[in-house]
């Protein structure tokens, strides 16, 4: 778990950057795609996060499918929806972007629906993979990894282990200054949401000042906001629990552990989406379709250690990587307990306010 | 010669464009449009996901007035003085000493001041929180003396701390020209005199260095909130204290809502220009009076 893919870090922040401003979805009939057009005419660039794919998937691209692929990083949602928003053609013709911001993509009627006929090795994702919130039977986007949110703790510093949201909201006074949150909006609310049994898509204006206040009473007691390095924190006692994403929990430490807490928590994910814009929309179509090849696939629980919705791949995974993974050993089910994040529109900036209050208070 | 001449001056509006084109032309596409671009941003309703739909509004300079953000904008000046006192009291005395110092030493003591800037300041700022975190040297030490575990990190201290440290050299440059600059004969004049050397020092070279102090301070009480720097609020603050610059980052950022982050960025560009304005007439004024 040395490598921290900034994947889902900030998600549900925001999409920018486009001068037209909103839109509504694609309604277009789609372009008919020839399943038989020469792919080693075509070349691809794909956007995607630093670590999140093997470093030759080019080279295995051009070595299968004929075609040369241009690999692109972008480093938050927001700066490859910015690129892909900004306005004429990106050039980038696969982009990996979390599932909420696929779906406020699809709105602009910047994504091509995807050609299921081209994609044959969707059969081998979980039927789970298909219903989630964002985009139900996947019109639009593929699922690439899914995941959750919930409290990474030090087992042999805190004395019982969390089980509730309100371990982290009320915390246990020598757990006080040894504790973070998540300072992205949504994930900042999430804790409150639950625990007072909210969605966590809720655009209810008096649930969110009730979370507010409890944000706001937890704040003196948390060591710091944090989404990015509490695993660190963790690892060197600085911090002894933490708000966290399953993937982002280093568990692989010897004493520590991720829960789920029983008033439930999200779903994640982050997907393929291809662009309307995209003059290599077959070889886009057969990229995907290579990935969710099993082999292919199964790359990112064996190195990243983030699970996937790929059924035939996690088959395959080292029964000793599961054994010493648990969470990456659940079965979609336990996943799809979560609810799945969605874009809210105009109510996140109900959120976005939220967030401003409680980090503005003293 | 008469025949000369308009070769001549045609020669000079040439060499004056082919000088003054390339920076002023840079300035214009890299500057004033985007400038521009924010202007225009700031009358319109934000678009749905981010930019600006173009329906004329109000609405967004009358949210400057939301008691929300003038606290975060109270928070940011308050943070800013102390970061621009202790910066002065610090940075003077320093800037004096350099400026007195043989010139071989000088050029070192220079260098040395501006040298931390020869490292990434994300890395230099990673640097306090290792220094200032509960296990780290500091703590140690306190505790070894039995004075700790002291809370450090985190902290609006630990804030001041990295903005004190980011923009110091901002503080000491300008003091250190203007106490360079002074003629050494006044201050020999003032102990011919009769001054003792603390009364040669608050009659003749604290008064002669104001302007100096004011750019000092101007620069340091302009940068600290507005360039400012959202990333020391965020590392060293833990993210629980925000500031004018994680106001205008979070507009664009999070919240999609590009007319009030540019309503935001032009106000403090305002306050900017009247501080830049009032130390540019204090030093004329100044100027005038030696």
């Amino acid at each position: 778990m040395t490598r921290r893919v900034p994947v889902v870090a900030s998600a549900c922040l925001a999409f920018a950057l486009t001068a037209c401003g909103g839109g509504s979805p694609a309604d277009s009939a789609p372009a008919a795609l020839d399943a038989k057009a020469d792919l080693s005419k075509q070349s691809l660039t794909i956007s995607i996060w630093d670590g999140y794919s093997p470093k030759d998937l080019p080279e295995r691209v051009k070595a299968k499918l004929g075609f040369d692929t241009k690999v692109a990083i972008h480093d938050t949602n927001e700066t490859i929806v910015a690129k892909l928003t900004a306005g004429g053609d990106s050039g980038i013709d696969v982009a990996f972007v979390s599932g909420q911001y696929a779906q406020a993509l699809n709105a602009q009627g910047l994504l091509e629906p995807i050609h299921r006929e081209l994609i044959p090795n969707l059969k081998n994702l979980y039927p789970e993979a298909s219903q989630l919130a964002y985009d139900k039977g996947n019109a639009y986007s593929v699922p690439y990894t899914w995941g959750t949110t919930g409290l990474c703790y030090r087992s042999d510093l805190v004395k019982t282990p969390p089980t509730s949201w309100n371990d982290l909201l009320d915390p246990a006074p020598e757990l006080k200054k040894k504790i973070t949150m998540m300072t992205t909006e949504r994930w900042l609310a999430l804790p409150a949401l639950k625990l007072l049994g909210a969605s966590v898509n809720t655009a209810d204006q008096a649930v969110l000042d009730k979370a507010k206040a409890m944000l706001l009473k937890v704040k003196p007691d948390l060591l710091a906001y944090d989404d990015t390095t509490f695993g660190d924190r963790l690892k060197s006692g600085e911090a002894v629990m933490v708000e966290a994403w399953d993937g982002w929990c280093p568990t692989s430490e010897k004493n520590i552990e991720f829960v789920v807490p029983k008033e439930g928590s999200d779903l994640w994910a982050d997907t393929m989406v291809i662009l309307k814009s995209s003059r290599n929309k077959e070889a886009a179509h057969a990229f995907v379709n290579y990935i969710l090849d099993p082999e292919v696939h199964g790359w990112v629980p064996a190195n990243i250690l983030y699970r996937i919705p790929n059924k035939a791949a996690m088959d395959k995974v080292d029964p000793k990587l599961l054994e010493s993974y648990p969470t990456l050993a659940e079965p979609p089910s336990e996943l799809l307990k979560g609810e799945s994040l969605v874009d809210l529109g105009e109510a996140s900036t109900a959120y976005t306010r939220l967030s401003t209050e409680v980090s503005a208070a003293q | 010669m008469t025949a000369r001449q308009p070769v001549r001056v045609l020669g000079k509006a040439s060499g004056r464009l082919a000088t003054m084109g390339p920076g002023f032309g840079f300035l214009t596409v890299f500057l004033l449009v985007p400038l521009a671009l924010v202007l225009s941003y700031t009358v319109f309703r934000r678009g749905r996901f981010g930019g600006v739909v173009h329906e004329p509004t109000g609405e967004n300079f009358a949210r400057l007035a939301d008691p929300l953000y003038l606290e975060v904008v109270a928070g940011s000046v308050k943070l800013a003085a102390i970061t621009t006192l202790l910066a002065l009291l610090l940075g003077y005395p320093t800037a004096y000493l350099i400026a007195r110092l043989p010139a071989r030493w000088k050029v070192i003591a220079l260098v040395a001041v501006v040298l931390p800037f020869w490292t990434n300041f994300l890395i230099r700022t990673y640097a306090w929180i290792v220094l200032l975190n509960s296990e780290g040297p500091v703590n140690s030490g306190l505790k070894a003396l039995g004075l700790g575990p002291v809370e450090l990190l985190y902290t609006d201290g630990a804030i001041v701390a990295g903005l004190l440290y980011a923009y110091l050299p901002l503080m000491i440059l300008p003091l250190y020209s203007a106490v360079e600059r002074l003629d050494p004969e006044l201050r020999e004049a003032s102990a011919n005199l009769g001054a003792r050397p603390a009364r040669t020092f608050w009659s003749v070279t604290l008064p002669l260095s104001l302007p100096g102090v004011l750019t000092g301070c101007v620069f340091v009480f302009v940068f600290v909130p507005s360039l400012g720097n959202f990333v020391i609020p965020e590392l060293l603050g833990g993210g629980r204290r925000i500031m004018v610059g994680n106001l205008i980052r979070d507009q664009f950022l999070k919240a999609r809502d590009w007319p009030f982050g540019s309503v935001l960025a032009l106000a403090v560009v305002a306050v900017l220009v009247l501080l830049l304005f009032a130390q540019a007439w204090a030093a004329r004024r100044a100027g005038r009076g030696a």
